[in-house]
């Protein structure tokens, strides 16, 4: 089926304008009789609960965590993009609309993308006058600095800390509706089922994380902002309750899964130092606009300290392949030259699975006591997992999965192909192609939920009545059984290894195969390995405990065992998409000085599958890409 | 290294509590103290027993889920650090180490090391914001605001709602999760406008769930993980006579 993402038609710069204009409205007196679940409190789902809670709807928020401030926004450190052109360097909304497509390797659409860089400017104003601490300079005006992948500086900060403070921010607006009664809280749930009923989205089936209890909810619509799905990958910067579990019930219920095999893969984190490790720490690519990437020219000296080896020595490998962008070349392109250098024996540090990141130069330029101004709390947390001191020797940094471009297939609307289903923030596909840039995924979870959804969900809205389904329909109670027989099947099994030790095989599995460089071959190989893993976890699992209680091993269970069939697509994904695009890299599709070859004429879709049943050929969809107000090119940062 | 651990167990919140003690034997300096806690964990349940529920998540020192009480101090006693952040080349071979939860009167635990920090949120919910509805509000720089008042209102902000504060002090009180967030908005031109019946709501609620009042003793700072000075309470304090003053 060729799918349509429903772009308003016309010049761009108006569409959405147009689109606003032309979607209908609720009328105010209406809007209380409407009840909307958000799922998850990030950046997407905390602004859109509260968003949707002030414009007077019924709103029911839930979240895994024990409350609505600890979702993964908050460990953004970087900072959000948008198009202010403060400083005066030339941007605009269509530089960061074009930035944003180029970035994306030319697999956004291009509608969703405009949108995005249109509203970038109104988020700055909303989280300011939420009184976000956004940094300023000495003239009291706010500052800005500059990010992988643009060459103007339009990336708004507050020190290292900006998820932190955007989504205490968004937390706030929404402590608000819960005090004023709009929204009411749900904390400590997981979502564990989509009830659909006639093929609408009509509410959810969730887990009370403390009693055990399940329970159901209905709504007239339904809101999933449930993040990414990299932890597939066992080891990466998530925190570790992230999971597909959400996302991956709804394409169970027939949602489409768009473009799974998009993964970013973050160049600047801290390499893994052994087998116990439970997750990756990411350190704000930021630095590298005072750091510089090198390894040794050497092989023999890799072994020295990195004080020992003259700068002839050094191979600065990103100034000297992207002599333009330099150490600022976005994230899939500096990940894969890391790996290269390591691949090519030049790695530092344990395992040699890492190159230095050093800050001598800007030291020695700026001073110390600035660098640290600018960074100091990053320099703290390398200190504190690594126990050596950035300032005086260089970090060692190695790439680890980050993000997930791709995720629910939606419209441009935000709502998915089964209607009453909306997704936002990093759990859609829309906006980052295949590749996000740095300081753009705050900007989506808070353009989606502050701008997009309060707009897009009235049009669906006014075509359904208000509590037409509610939870005494039967389909509520059989996805309460279903959900409840899966919890049992997977406390009976009574086997030997735990949820740790399956996450970790199907974690090497991927990140061996179907990580930073994929092939025909390794791709094969993960879709022989996956099925075996899923078969032993559902044969040899071991979960302690009851499902009717406070259970954490149960928790990462039923997360793995939504893992283990969606790291089967995502393989599938990366193995019919015959070509190289932002963080999908095919060995197989390169140029001769191994930059990733595009193939317009046969990938320029985005690639929605359909679920078909566990360890069954998923169906493709396809939307085709149109590229009316940018022209496709090579991707350079020459 | 080898470690001995007492650590807290309590099946729920009525159920009686008593500290247990394991063994963790394979410890290396690498790992962080919650990587420690899987593998004893993990070991639990290999050998079919209930293993120790603790609350963690990003792992990295910025969600403030992770809530442990290690040898008496809350987070552990290494400056600005959460026990996830927490590494065990800190402690040495043959180390006894006692974990207990949070304990505070309007924390109440859910089991073994967890426990519920709702009242860090209804806080929050008494006026911990600025009233503003999203759009209708003016561009970024149409308000300058000095960077001291910016760097100060951002000192106070990196408060993470973990809860060690109280935890900490001896009347369990919530006085610097309170100050922090009066403090960041008082100090900005955007929380003026509400300021009186921020400080007076949100203090009334902190009161009204069982949380004590300050009385100096300095616990709360040495035990927060990100370092909020005890000076915002004295302007929390400050703030609240404003606020009672016509």
């Amino acid at each position: 089926m060729i799918l349509d993402g429903k772009c308003p038609t016309g010049p761009i710069e108006t569409s959405w304008d147009r689109h606003r204009f032309e979607t209908k409205l609720v009328n105010p007196s209406n809007k209380r009789k409407y009840k909307i679940l958000v799922v998850g409190t990030g950046l997407a789902g905390g602004a859109a609960a509260a968003t949707l809670g002030e414009l007077g709807y019924n709103v029911h928020a839930f979240c895994y965590q024990d409350s609505a401030r600890r979702a993964h926004s908050i460990a953004a450190q970087g900072g959000i993009n948008a198009a202010k052109n403060y400083p005066n360097d030339g941007d605009s909304i269509y530089r960061l609309f074009y930035d944003t497509i180029k970035g994306g390797d030319f697999r956004a659409r291009e509608g969703d993308v405009w949108r995005l860089a249109q509203v970038s400017n109104n988020i700055i104003d909303q989280c300011v006058a939420q009184g976000v601490p956004f940094a300023r300079d000495y003239a009291g005006y706010l500052d800005n600095r500059s990010f992988g992948g643009a060459q103007v500086s339009r990336t708004f900060y507050a020190r290292g800390l900006t998820g932190q403070q955007l989504l205490l921010g968004a937390y706030s607006a929404l402590s608000r509706q819960v005090k004023a009664q709009t929204v009411k809280l749900h904390v400590r749930r997981e979502m564990l089922d989509l009830v659909v009923v006639d093929g609408v989205a009509r509410g959810i089936t969730c887990r009370n994380l403390i009693t055990g209890e399940i329970e159901s909810h209905w709504g007239d619509a339904v809101i999933l902002a449930t993040g990414g799905y990299v932890n597939v990958f066992y080891l990466s910067t998530n925190a570790m309750g992230c999971s597909v579990t959400a996302a991956w019930k709804a394409a169970k219920k027939g949602a489409y899964f768009a473009n799974p095999c998009y993964t970013q893969i973050h160049p600047t984190c801290i390499p893994q130092s052994g087998e116990h490790q439970s997750k990756l720490t990411l350190m704000s690519e930021s630095l590298r606009n005072d750091g510089r990437c090198w390894v040794p020219k050497k092989k023999e000296d890799c072994e020295k300290p990195a004080g020992q080896i003259a700068e002839d020595d050094r191979d600065y490998y990103l100034e000297r392949k992207y002599p333009s962008f330099g150490n600022l070349a976005p994230r899939d392109i500096a990940s894969r030259a890391a790996k290269e250098q390591c691949d090519d024996e030049r790695g530092v540090g344990p395992g040699k699975r890492g190159v230095y990141l050093d800050f001598e130069d800007s030291i020695k330029r700026l001073s110390e006591d600035t660098i640290r101004e600018r960074y100091g709390n990053l320099f703290e947390m390398y200190e504190m997992i690594t126990a050596e001191n950035g300032y005086k020797q260089p970090m060692r940094i190695y790439p680890a999965p980050h993000y997930a471009m791709g995720g629910l297939w939606v419209d441009y609307n935000c709502m998915s192909n089964v209607p009453g289903a909306f997704v936002l923030g990093e759990a859609n596909f829309s906006v980052h192609g295949a590749n996000r840039l740095g300081a753009s995924a705050l900007m989506q979870g808070l353009a989606d939920g502050y701008f997009v959804i309060p707009y897009t969900i009235g049009g669906y809205l006014t075509t359904v009545k208000p509590g037409q389904v509610k939870d005494d329909h039967a389909e509520f109670k059989k996805s309460k059984e279903d959900v409840q027989a899966e919890i049992s099947k997977m406390i009976s099994i009574n086997g030997k290894k735990t949820p740790a030790e399956l996450h970790r095989e199907l974690g090497k599995v991927m990140w061996n195969n179907v990580g930073m460089a994929r092939s025909k071959e390794s791709l094969t190989e993960a879709l022989k390995l996956i099925p075996k893993i899923r078969d032993e976890f559902w044969n040899n699992l071991k979960v302690s405990g009851s499902g009717a209680e406070f259970n954490q091993q149960l928790e990462n269970a039923g997360r793995l065992a939504d893992f283990l069939e969606f790291g089967e697509l995502l393989a599938k994904d990366a193995l019919h998409r015959e070509e190289s695009c932002g963080g999908h890299f095919r060995t197989e599709h390169q140029y001769d000085d191994g930059e990733a070859k595009r193939d317009d004429e046969n990938f320029c879709y985005a690639a929605a599958w359909e679920f078909k049943g566990a360890g069954k050929e998923p169906e493709l969809h396809k939307e085709p890409l149109k590229f009316d107000n940018v022209h496709l090119a090579v991707r350079s940062y020459k | 290294m080898k470690l001995k651990l007492h650590v807290w167990r309590q099946k729920g919140p009525n159920a009686p509590g008593k500290l247990e003690t394991y063994e963790a034997n394979h410890v290396s300096p690498d790992q962080s103290f919650l990587e420690m806690l899987d593998e004893v964990n993990e070991d639990l349940v290999k050998a079919g027993k209930d293993p120790i529920a603790f609350d963690h998540d990003c792992r990295e020192g910025i969600c403030g889920m992770c809530s442990q009480v290690i040898n008496g101090v809350p987070h552990g006693g290494q400056v600005r650090t959460t026990v996830c952040q927490l590494h065990m080349r800190k402690f040495k071979d043959g180390d006894e180490i006692f974990i207990e939860p949070w304990k505070a009167r309007a924390f109440p635990i859910i089991k073994d090391l967890a426990v519920d920090r709702g009242a860090y949120d209804r806080i929050i919910e008494a006026g911990g914001y600025t009233s503003c509805r999203t759009g209708g509000v003016p561009d970024g720089n149409a308000v300058m605001i000095s960077k001291e008042a910016a760097d100060n209102a951002m000192d106070a902000a990196e408060c993470i709602g973990c809860g060690a504060c109280a935890a900490s002090c001896p009347n369990s009180s919530a006085m610097l999760f309170t100050s922090a967030k009066v403090s960041q908005l008082a100090v900005l031109p955007q929380g003026q406008v509400e300021a009186k019946r921020r400080v007076t709501a949100m203090l009334d609620e902190a009161k009204a769930l069982g949380f004590g009042n300050c009385t100096n003793h300095y616990e709360c700072q040495a035990a927060c993980p990100k370092g909020i000075d005890v000076k915002f309470i004295a302007k929390l304090n400050r703030e609240y006579i404003k606020a009672l003053l016509p």
